[in-house]
């Protein structure tokens, strides 16, 4: 029987689940409410860019954002196979929803590994 | 979550067709969906983040911008939806450790609501890790 590659995207769902369930609402709170509505005083826009380009937390939020795309990449497929019936097409949905995750963590990678 | 592409071993089976909107009929069938369908908010806003950082990579002006377009009613409405749905996760998943983490310790096993607690505190240190990552010390 074919070794199944089940257990290494459930891992990267499990864990992705794990790190949106603890840090994206904060996140979401800062980055579209409290910075913008001025809640809260943000650094400059000078010292925003050099706070946030440091090497290690590029990296750390390359692996975030990458972990994030694959818990939605697993879930999503599972929820059109239940939700949607759509169990014909199998290798179709895990394509698109595991092609789809790489193809935006490669744009992540460019985009912070070009920052600023 | 099986594996529907496995059919090897598996004999012909006679299914009843299921409507495709079957989850609708029942509140913890909708309960069930809505949950799952939490991920969509989570790729956005992973999504965001990219963005977010692409627009500070291009200048004061184009972040400047960014700033004005998240301040514009629509985008505050549809950002509060998904706020609402990101919490809807963290709540839904942390409540499901104690399910998926069976600890013991000593021969006995940790109570449920330990490993809840557990997880509800490393909910705020990672608020508090995050608020001190974009804001703290400048």
């Amino acid at each position: 029987m074919r070794r199944s590659n089940e257990p290494f995207f459930w891992a990267l769902f499990s864990g992705g689940g794990m790190l949106a369930a603890l840090c994206l609402p904060a996140v979401a709170l800062l980055m579209w409410f409290a910075v913008p509505l001025g809640w809260v005083e943000a650094p400059a826009y000078e010292a925003l860019v050099a706070r946030l380009g440091h090497p290690l937390l590029r990296l750390v939020l390359f692996v975030f954002i990458t972990l994030c795309l694959f818990h939605w990449g697993h879930r999503f497929r599972f929820t059109l196979y239940d939700g949607l019936q759509l169990k014909h097409l199998f290798g179709l949905i895990a394509t698109i929803c595991y092609g789809g995750a790489a193809a935006l963590s490669l744009v992540a990678a460019y985009v912070l590994w070009t920052f600023p | 979550m099986t594996n529907p592409g496995y059919k090897r071993f598996r004999p012909r089976w006679h299914r009843e067709r299921m409507p495709i909107f079957w989850w609708l009929g029942q509140f913890s069938y909708i309960k069930f969906i809505s949950r799952e369908l939490t991920s969509l908010a989570v790729a956005y806003t992973a999504v965001f983040l990219v963005v977010q950082f692409w627009a500070l990579s291009q200048g004061r002006e184009v972040y400047g911008r960014l700033l004005e377009f998240l301040r514009s009613p629509g985008a505050l409405v549809f950002h509060v939806l998904v706020f609402a749905v990101l919490l809807f996760h963290t709540v839904t998943w942390l409540n499901l450790a104690p399910k998926a983490l069976v600890l013991h310790l000593g021969g006995r096993r940790i109570p449920d609501r330990a490993v809840l607690a557990a997880h509800y505190l490393a909910w705020v240190a990672a608020c508090a890790a995050v608020a001190w990552v974009l804001l703290g010390g400048s």
